[in-house]
């Protein structure tokens, strides 16, 4: 491993992946950003071929083959929605990879390795197999296959510690074992830590998805380093050091995004009421929301969707905030539909986009994209935030909780401190939701209960085609 | 001893200049990133290949196999969707 050529040509490797990942800067570059990461990767393979004489190359062809081909069917067909899912789906692949490599040199190899690299190899195997059964079981969530709300067993904190001290016994065992006993503890770990994947992902759910699939997405890059360390390969450290820094950074902007600290998400979530509505008292509503009337006030009597029509025509500047309901309702194409008509009718028209907006980081750009939005109208939460008193119109397509104006005015409440969109600063506030019920959160929306807001209440895709028909 | 020195310093150097390079990824690329990121964690695809240059029994051939299939679904499978993302992203620009 140690000799210079091979080092420069991993380090040469290694460079052109960073260099790919340097070019995600804008969409445009992104692209060949994502091709030149692709392409080192493809020198590695090219290197370990070139460098080693496999026994079995129709297998290991059959293999890469099926692998490939099923990657890249699913790969075509997905849609935006399915993405998270996918990605789920796709760390407990890389999980499996890992640990089922790691367990392999372990079994092989257990009376030559040094004791760091069995140390390493008990790790990317506990990493890797939790990752593996976290991401299934975060991937079914997503897709829709379980229920979405998070699951809390009896005892749950005492199991998830149970587990892990189970593991850490067992991994000390196995690791400074030898002999048949490092086959028998790792089989062992397989076990445990897959039970702690489950019993770890289960209690996360809705607005948390974010938080998980990014933290999954580094434990994933985790169990690769740990991997490498074992077989000695300076690639697979280097690479996974790289992606669980990633993961790392998105964890910390979704926590962030939420104003929560990780453990809380990760550990300590049956402290939030999940079910029961934290009820916001009218009086807590802020005094100049309550003051502030809609300038052109609707005639009494009319329907909401006559009313929101009103609004539109007589707005010069909309900020349309959407949230995850909207994809939900598959009412994306509607709303970019619904943005080029108020564009056509000559209106200044933005997207305001939270970051927890979706089930994964920056998802409402991939689901806005996949609907044909402009993405030079998508503007982050801190670059549009301070405009919405100058904004005529808000246009909340199934959004709640990231638009609650609880969350700066009502102390201990779950989303309290959570940077929000400042919807309730604009003239008039238009709600496209199913229902007047709270977000993922719990805490009621007093935004809905303003006089300026107007509520249309019902499937999105259904009532936003309906006032597209009346614009049109 | 040396080795191991030399893993750590790549752990922490690839760590390190990851996390400064990702840094600047504004937040509507995240979502491309992850699925990116994603399909370069299944780097492992070279160790499972490289079980094959070595002895090991049929049973552990099998897990090795399953393993470069796995990998190998989730490197192709994230750099495609991936970038059918970014070309979504693109069309408003050509």
């Amino acid at each position: 491993m140690n000799d210079p050529w091979h080092l420069l040509i991993d380090l040469a490797i290694i460079l052109i992946l960073l260099l790919g990942i340097w070019r995600f800067t804008t969409p445009q570059t992104a692209r060949s950003g994502n091709f030149t990461a692709a392409f080192a990767l493809l020198c590695a393979l090219g290197v370990v071929f070139y460098g080693n004489s496999i026994h079995a190359p129709a297998t290991v062809l059959l293999a890469l083959l099926a692998g490939s081909a099923l990657g890249s069917l699913v790969a075509v067909r997905v849609n935006m929605i399915q993405i998270p899912a996918m990605v789920a789906f796709q760390h407990g692949a890389g999980g499996i990879a890992a640990f089922l490599t790691s367990f392999v040199e372990l079994a092989r190899d257990s009376g030559n390795l040094a004791p760091v690299g069995q140390l390493s190899g008990v790790l990317g195997i506990v990493i890797g197999a939790a990752t593996f059964s976290g991401s299934m079981v975060a991937s079914a969530k997503l897709a829709g296959v379980t229920r979405q709300t998070p699951l809390i067993l009896p005892w749950h904190n005492w199991i998830l510690g149970a587990t892990l001290v189970g593991i850490c016994a067992l991994g000390l065992l196995a690791g400074f074992a030898s002999g048949p006993a490092v086959l028998y503890g790792a089989l062992g770990l397989i076990l445990l830590a897959s039970v702690l994947g489950v019993v770890f992902a289960i209690r996360i759910g809705g607005a948390d998805m974010p938080v998980l699939i990014s933290f999954l997405n580094a434990t994933a890059g985790l169990a690769a380093s740990f991997c490498g360390i074992i077989i000695e390969n300076r690639l697979l450290i280097a690479c996974g050091a790289t992606v669980a820094a990633s993961g790392s950074i998105l964890t910390h902007i979704m926590c962030q995004a939420m104003n929560r600290n990780l453990f809380r998400v990760l550990v300590a979530a049956d402290l939030r009421p999940a079910t029961a509505a934290v009820q916001v008292h009218e009086s807590s509503a802020p005094p100049q929301v309550r003051a502030a009337a809609p300038e052109a006030g609707p005639p009494a009597g009319s329907t909401p969707i006559e009313r929101a029509v009103q609004a539109v025509r007589s707005a010069q500047t909309v900020i349309v905030i959407p949230g995850y309901g909207m994809a939900l309702a598959h009412a994306q194409f509607e709303v970019a539909k619904l943005a080029d008509r108020v564009k056509q009718l000559g209106k200044e028209l933005r997207f305001a986009i939270h970051p927890i907006a979706g089930r994964m980081p920056g998802h409402m750009h991939v689901l806005l994209a996949e609907a044909e939005v402009d993405s030079d109208l998508l503007f982050d939460l801190r670059e549009i935030n301070a405009d919405f008193p100058r904004t005529d119109l808000v246009l909340i397509v199934g959004a709640c909780d990231v638009v609650n104006p609880a969350a700066i005015h009502v102390q201990g409440t779950p989303i309290s401190g959570m940077p929000i969109l400042a919807a309730h600063e604009a003239r008039q506030v238009l709600v496209f939701n199913m229902d007047e019920k709270p977000g993922y959160s719990g805490v009621a929306n007093p935004l809905y209960a303003d006089p300026k807001t107007i509520l249309v209440l019902g499937d999105a895709k259904a009532t936003l085609g309906q006032l597209l028909q009346v614009l049109a | 001893m040396a080795d191991l020195v030399l893993m750590a310093s790549v752990f922490v150097v690839s760590f390190v200049v990851g996390y400064l390079l990702i840094s600047r990824v504004p937040p509507r690329l995240h979502t491309p990133l992850m699925s990116m990121t994603n399909a370069v964690s299944a780097v492992t695809i070279l160790g499972a290949i490289l079980l094959f240059a070595v002895e090991t029994t049929a049973c552990q051939k099998v897990l090795g196999a399953l393993a470069i299939a796995l990998a190998a679904f989730n490197v192709v499978g994230g750099f495609a969707i991936t970038d059918r993302m970014l070309r979504m992203f693109h069309r408003h620009h050509e």
